[in-house]
């Protein structure tokens, strides 16, 4: 009775919360926005080196945040692998052998593999770029950690690390020679932002792979029952 | 109304709906779904809602959608390596909620409403 | 050189995150030795450029706000930063000597170590809404990851139920963050206090949003449950650094909206409810300081109680005289350096004497008075500061709190002070009957290097000496929360 009527209160809470967000949302919505940011945004865009004015907005306007992105990820990375008690982090218990698998890996690894490509290089004047195209790729790792294919580099050694931080090393480095030639941190200098931008992109890409792929095989797959901790 | 603002209530209701979900689940991982659909809701907000701006063309402020795509990968780091922590916690425990029975019985004694849940070392 | 000292404080953390990350722990402790010493460096330059300069606004990549991000750098950010280089460098000289380096995991210290102090560095700065919230995700992260590393299950708990409560509060945090965006167009601190005193719209529910989300990150009462397993469950060092310098980034900004935006967004009832709130902290987590059996969650709940006395600050700024308000932020600013000072030393202690008496309990203690004087000692300094005796930097905070109450004519918090300073004498005093109790049949205790004793000394005698220099640190801080304090 007790946990029923505690039920009702959050529930009542939630709905009472929707209302008043949405009312707020309505309202907002009423009057156009004071400032017109897209404006701004149009008017700048032949500096930013790229023609996707979102890739313009996160590679260059607001590129701390996207610095600072990339090290969450790499964060969630390294705790993820810190976890990991294996001495390889691709289990060769895991391997199944299945017909159907062999066969979807022939045919899709190598298609995930250009369509990564594609999104990556896409990403300079249309909807992609280095997190899609990482993504892609990491699915396609997933694809293959699921069949029978060793995948040595998933060792958690300095190989692993390498490549977990290889993108944000190499923005990091950017940043700073863009400063030795430029006025200001990550203010690419003429004529070189669309190269930068596009090796920034590519590096990127393969670490988030690697990121994504780290976190999906860094928990244990083991059911329930060691109680020991093995190191 | 636009139909952007038709996502913005979209996002509303994906906001109240994960609200609920996060306080009354008690297992991590329908925690962590409700953490994510909170999410969600809120990317949609901040898309759709930046869009009723009566400036050049509606549909095109690539800010907001800059700060989504920062903001998901934020969430998706974050959702990934809670579920490397709960994989592992169960791998451990054996649980799939925070507070196991035992504990939650000698929470009866606790008299800390806060910090119902044990504190090791 | 503006920039290249914007850059020292901001991306040379991250590039000792990046080299650390390819490190043993033994290799990356005397890369990071060399790293803070040049974070040291870099901030004591900072702070100097900005007491010849002045206080100034910053682009990132050469793009000013509202398209940019903008940082801000003033009298109040930079005494934050002068405070993480302080507790961090103290926090990661100790953990290089106290942390076992055989163990494997123990490499990834240093790099969440640098994570945190880049992402700390960065929320001083920020004057951009949506930076400051990915700031705010590194900042989580990098500590669920220093709460977890280890993987044993009571830190997995412990740091479970850290990410889910951060993460919610985060959402709130960045819900409010939508909503302004969608109002004003913009991102920018600045630019949205100047439109909002303009135009006069109305953003309670943002801000009331944004200040819940950020409540909730800094484990105000009642939802203080995940701080006490989590700084009590890392190791000492981590503890410090959580205790000290990450609880105050969720503070920090939450200070800085309530300060630009709350004079017409705030109102009343949420000032008194935020303030009631914190007294409640004050008082029961003190109470249950006192009740704890394991030392280091005394030490945690003791800093359950002392946040809260940080949000005094909201009722104590709100609709009173511009000297009230004043008095009000130079009290809590104080507040803030005085416990993050005292805290590190008293959780690198409590590491100290857990180390020598192989347990964790307050019980355990017993007899080690005649062992471990220095340690003690310094656990006792940092209580001095804590408790509010003169000449602490928790005195001269306290007292500018306990003026700025009176004068308001809200002389309620007065009692909230006191009651609270008396709470924080018992604890500290019940620590050290524990450990000079002489019928211990304990009579081996191991000794920690005379180093690792050394660090939490400083840090308390820096907490106990902030008394001293309250006025040429007040100087620096002019008008604390910057331009647009409250009238």
């Amino acid at each position: 009775m007790k946990a029923w009527f505690a039920t009702f209160v959050v529930l009542a809470v939630c709905v009472a919360f929707t209302g008043l967000l949405a009312v707020t949302v309505w309202d907002i919505a009423q009057t156009p926005a004071l400032v017109q940011l897209p404006a701004m945004v149009a008017e700048k865009l032949s500096e930013s080196g790229v023609k996707n004015p979102v890739t313009a907005v996160l590679l260059n306007f607001r590129s701390y945040d996207t610095l600072l992105e990339i090290g969450v990820l790499v964060i969630a990375a390294m705790t993820g692998i810190s976890m990991a008690r294996t001495p390889t982090l691709e289990d060769p218990e895991l391997r199944t052998s299945n017909e159907l698998l062999f066969a979807l890996q022939r045919w899709f690894v190598p298609l995930m593999l250009m369509v990564a490509g594609y999104l990556l290089w896409a990403g300079s004047d249309r909807p992609g770029g280095a997190f899609q195209a990482g993504a892609v790729l990491a699915a396609a790792g997933v694809l293959m950690r699921l069949g029978a294919r060793p995948m040595n580099f998933l060792r958690p050694g300095i190989l692993l690390r390498l490549g977990l931080v290889l993108g944000f090393a190499v923005f990091l480095v950017v940043a700073l020679a863009s400063a030795f030639a430029g006025e200001a941190f990550l203010d690419y200098p003429e004529g070189w932002t669309k190269v930068l931008i596009v090796t920034i992109e590519a590096v990127l890409t393969l670490s988030i792979g690697m990121v994504l792929l780290a976190l999906f095989v860094a928990g244990p797959v083991n059911e329930y029952g060691e109680e020991d901790d093995p190191v | 109304m636009s139909a952007h603002l038709l996502y913005a209530f979209g996002g509303v209701v994906l906001c109240g709906m994960g609200l609920g979900g996060f306080i009354l689940l008690s297992h991590l991982l329908r925690k962590l779904l409700a953490f994510n659909i909170m999410g969600s809701g809120i990317f949609l907000i901040l898309v759709g809602l930046a869009q009723h701006g009566g400036g050049a063309e509606p549909g095109m402020d690539p800010v907001p959608q800059a700060l989504v795509l920062t903001g998901i990968v934020v969430a998706v780091s974050a959702t990934a390596l809670a579920l490397v922590l709960i994989r592992r916690y169960y791998y451990l425990t054996g649980q799939t909620v925070l507070e196991s029975s035992a504990e939650s019985g000698r929470r009866n004694n606790d008299d800390d409403p806060g910090s119902r849940k044990d504190g090791a070392l | 050189m503006t920039t290249w000292l914007m850059a020292g404080l901001l991306f040379t953390p991250l590039a000792w995150a990046a080299i650390t990350l390819l490190l043993s722990f033994r290799n990356g402790r005397w890369v990071s030795w060399l790293g803070m010493l040049v974070q040291v460096l870099v901030s004591v330059g900072v702070w100097l450029l900005v007491v010849d300069r002045g206080e100034f606004y910053h682009g990132l990549g050469g793009w000013d706000a509202p398209l940019g991000i903008e940082l801000r750098v003033d009298g109040l950010a930079i005494i934050f930063v002068l405070l993480t280089a302080t507790v961090a460098t103290a926090c990661g000289w100790h953990a290089g000597m106290y942390l076992d380096s055989d163990k494997p995991w123990q490499k990834h210290f240093w790099p969440l170590f640098w994570f945190l102090w880049a992402a700390l560095n960065s929320v001083w700065l920020s004057g951009d809404l949506f930076n400051l919230y990915v700031g705010l995700e590194v900042i989580t992260l990098t500590a669920v990851g220093l709460v977890a590393v280890g993987g044993q299950a009571d830190a997995l708990r412990a740091a479970l139920r850290y990410l889910l409560v951060a993460l919610v509060g985060s959402m709130a945090y960045l819900l409010g963050v939508a909503l302004v965006y969608g109002e004003f167009g913009v991102l920018s601190l600045a630019v949205v206090r100047e439109l909002q005193a303009e135009n006069g719209v109305g953003m309670t529910l943002p801000l009331a949003l944004m200040l819940g989300g950020l409540a909730v990150k800094s484990a105000l009462f009642p939802m203080h449950g995940w701080l006490p397993p989590a700084h009590g469950v890392a190791k000492s060092p981590v503890s410090g650094l959580m205790s000290g310098l990450v609880v105050k980034a969720s503070f920090y900004i939450a200070a800085r909206l309530w300060l630009e935006l709350g004079h017409e967004a705030g109102s009343l009832a949420l000032a008194q409810v935020l303030g009631v709130l914190g007294s409640a902290a004050v008082v029961w987590g003190s109470w249950l300081a006192l009740r704890q059996k394991k030392l280091k969650q005394v030490v945690a709940y003791s800093s359950v109680a002392q946040i809260g006395y940080l949000f005094l600050l909201f009722p104590l700024t709100l609709s009173v005289s511009e000297a009230v308000s004043l008095q009000a932020q130079q009290g809590v600013t104080l507040q803030v350096v005085s416990h993050a000072l005292a805290k590190g030393a008293m959780f690198l202690a409590a590491g100290n004497l857990i180390l020598s008496v192989r347990s964790g309990e307050v019980d355990a203690l017993a007899g080690v008075g005649r062992f471990l004087p220095f340690s003690l000692f310094s656990f006792g300094l940092a209580g001095v500061s804590l408790m509010g005796l003169p000449p602490s930097g928790g005195f001269a905070a306290k007292w500018l709190l306990l003026q700025a109450s009176l004068a308001s004519g809200q002389w309620w918090w007065a009692l909230v002070l006191l009651a609270g300073g008396l709470l924080s004498a018992l604890y500290v005093f019940r620590i050290y009957q524990a450990s000079f109790v002489q019928d211990s049949d304990l009579d081996e205790f191991y000794h920690p290097p005379r180093s690792l004793e050394l660090v939490p000394m400083i840090l308390a005698l820096l907490a106990l000496g902030l008394g001293l220099v309250v006025d040429p640190m007040l100087t620096l801080l002019g008008r604390p929360f910057g331009e647009g304090s409250v009238p």
